[in-house]
């Protein structure tokens, strides 16, 4: 499109007098119009369709078990309880965990590729974070077994035990195989996407609004805190934001480390459960209606989940972004 | 399971059957269902082009949940299923639907002890171990069974199955049969409301979790204990005799069984001495009435072949045969089927 302005513009000067007659036709601008909102208005439609569709697929659990299903914690699919709970609690505090690890990891992963790194090193940092968004999510589970898991039993966890075992949450014995395992996948798998997209904003901040601090003597780590951070707040919580929508729905890996086992527990040393990861594991091999229908609630309330902490999120942002501007006026 | 071979096993499918969207001429007959047989079914399909080239097959091994649901919805020819269909799912079926059993597989109990003792077990031991009552290596049960194998006080991390399987289903079809404790309070299916132990994805899950955990114990299936070399127990069966898991023990199992008319039979603790007692059948679910002649004569054949000369391949891959009383059984009933 680029390419073709020139041209255009060229010839644009001995025609200026019959274009002043004539109005320039403004279909392209109408149909290009048209054209993006088709696209917008097809995702919109797409999500309202998979609700919808989720909502048919479970209507006879949602009927029999009704409230239920999100308060109560036995998942039995000989006798055909279902009760959803364990799998939510597991859902968002592994959430939880990846994004207590992987924010401050990759915040500052950004700030020393945009603010501090040499040049020279700054592209093959960049390559090697986007490669480890590239690893397939069951590969990082096997290494989540085989690799991860028993370092994690035999020197971190034994530590944490010993320095904070008085704690209900790093009580208990350690298996290695727990929600701390699932939270800890996970962070490594959203580091990725919360860096390049917190990466990307950096760089957006004006060189004015640094060249400015500095200009006030500002040290590097001030103007790195007022001019850059507090410039990108927003931005950098919606890259948060992207990153818990990964990790709500994270399945493979998860799966694979987190124990599977449908229980509420304080202590982070002991497995749990999240929504994606029963769909995963039972879906294939329910043969009930009623049982088929629960896993279908499942993907459900995941929706719903998914929904419901990313406007929590956006109320939260707006919040942030208006004491923060009364605070700059005042 | 055996990624390479099968890889390339499934590549070959994939371009025949690429190659016959080509060539009009040849039919197409779709299955889908059971995983656990995935690998024998590639096999003979495979084989059975060099026996009929008119055919070809295209299976989706998609689980057993999805082989029952869609052979009720007669989207495919055939379905496969690792569990018999219950009475209630066989009432929705549209006409008479045909279990025909084809290979056996066993679940090993594998567990993970310093040295790789060999271990015992009997019914109230591993029924007590999976219902959380012996919670140690050292207690009375285990090491009565095991006298000179030095057991310390140590927990048992029960291991098990997080996604549906067949595997879980013999499991639990097992212990249900054997512990009225078990059956009352958590019963049988493909996926359970586990008393205790913690739950591995698949039988590399299971198996991984087993051999990365001290004092692990845990069921997979047979062929993958074997491929990875994983110490195995002996298991005590309905005659009173330890037997170790293999082929022949497994097929001992099929051939003392009480096996019904209409063969939604199951093979846990089977009467035999020489019957490894955890064990299960894996099934091809076709309509007795088929729709299109000549696909379902077509289909008939190839089961006929499958039953006399694919189960002679069975054994490489590690799958128990049918015995030869019940062989014939199954081909009286493929006679049956109508065209």
């Amino acid at each position: 499109m680029e390419i073709a302005t020139p041209p255009a513009a060229a010839s644009l000067a001995p025609r200026s007098a019959a274009q002043a007659m004539v109005p320039p036709s403004r279909f392209g601008d109408k149909a290009f119009e048209w054209l993006t909102l088709a696209m917008a208005m097809a995702v919109v439609l797409l999500v309202i369709l998979i609700g919808w569709q989720l909502w048919r697929g479970s209507s006879l659990a949602v009927q029999k078990f009704g409230f239920h299903f999100l308060t109560t914690s036995t998942w039995d699919p000989v006798t055909e309880q279902f009760g959803a709970l364990p799998f939510i609690y597991g859902t968002l505090v592994s959430s939880f965990i990846a994004l207590l690890i992987a924010v401050p990891l990759s915040v500052a992963t950004a700030v020393y590729l945009t603010e501090l790194a040499p040049l020279w090193i700054r592209q093959p940092i960049v390559s090697l974070i986007e490669m480890l968004a590239a690893i397939p999510s069951v590969i990082l589970g096997l290494w989540g077994i085989f690799v991860m898991i028993p370092w994690l039993r035999d020197y971190p966890f034994p530590l944490l035990k010993r320095f904070f075992g008085w704690t209900p949450f790093f009580s208990g014995p350690i298996y290695g195989t727990s929600m701390l395992a699932g939270g800890i996948i996970i962070a490594i798998m959203i580091l990725p996407i919360i860096t390049s997209v917190s990466r990307e904003i950096l760089r957006s901040v004006p060189n004015l609004q640094r060249e400015a601090a500095y200009a006030l003597g500002a040290t590097r780590w001030e103007v790195t805190r007022i001019a850059v951070l507090s410039y990108a707040r927003k931005g950098l919580f919606g890259a948060v934001i992207l990153g818990l929508g990964r990790a709500l729905g994270e399945t493979m890996a998860v799966t694979m480390v987190i124990g599977n086992t449908p229980q509420i527990a304080a202590s982070l040393f002991k497995p749990g459960y999240t929504l994606a990861s029963v769909i995963a594991n039972e879906f294939t091999e329910a043969t009930t209606d009623i049982y088929l229908q629960a896993l279908f609630e499942i993907g459900l309330v995941l929706f719903g989940v998914t929904i419901l902490v990313n406007l929590i999120a956006q109320l939260l942002l707006k919040t942030l972004t208006t004491t923060s501007t009364t605070r700059a006026v005042q | 399971m055996k990624p390479l071979k099968f890889r390339r096993k499934t590549l070959a499918l994939v371009l025949l059957a690429g190659m016959s969207a080509t060539a009009s001429a040849q039919m197409m007959i779709n299955g889908a269902g059971a995983t656990f047989p995935y690998p024998i079914y590639s096999k003979w399909f495979d084989e059975y082009a060099k026996v009929d080239p008119s055919v070809r097959f295209n299976y989706q091994s998609i689980g057993s949940g999805g082989g029952q649901k869609q052979i009720l919805a007669q989207t495919v020819d055939f379905g496969a299923s690792d569990g018999p269909m219950s009475d209630e799912n066989l009432a929705k079926a549209p006409g008479k639907l045909l279990h025909i059993p084809t290979v056996a597989g066993a679940d090993v109990v594998a567990y993970n002890r310093p040295g790789n003792p060999a271990l015992k077990f009997d019914a109230d031991t591993i029924a007590g171990i999976f219902l959380g009552q012996i919670k140690k290596w050292n207690d009375p049960k285990i090491t009565t069974l095991n006298p000179g194998v030095s057991l310390p006080d140590q927990e048992i991390v029960v291991v098990h199955r997080s996604d549906g399987s067949g595997t879980t289903y013999i499991w639990t079809d097992y212990l249900s049969k054997i512990s009225p404790e078990w059956k009352s309070k958590v019963g049988t299916n493909t996926s359970v409301n586990w008393p205790t132990g913690i739950g591995g994805k698949g039988n590399e899950g299971v198996a991984g979790q087993i051999k990365q955990t001290p004092g692990a114990l845990g069921y997979v299936e047979l062929i993958y204990a074997v491929q990875n070399k994983m110490p195995y127990a002996e298991v005590k069966n309905a005659a009173g005799e330890f037997v170790k898991p293999n082929i022949q023990s497994v097929t001992a199992a099929l051939a003392t069984a009480d096996i019904p008319e209409d063969f939604r039979f199951s093979i846990t603790n089977a009467p035999g001495k020489d019957a490894y007692p955890i064990c299960g059948a894996t099934w091809l679910l076709v309509y007795e009435q088929q729709k299109d002649a000549t696909k379902g004569k077509k289909l008939v054949e190839f089961l006929k072949w499958a039953v006399k000369d694919g189960e002679k391949m069975a054994r490489d891959l590690q799958y128990a045969p049918l015995p030869e009383n019940l062989q014939e059984r199954v081909l009286k009933r493929i006679h049956e089927i109508k065209i």
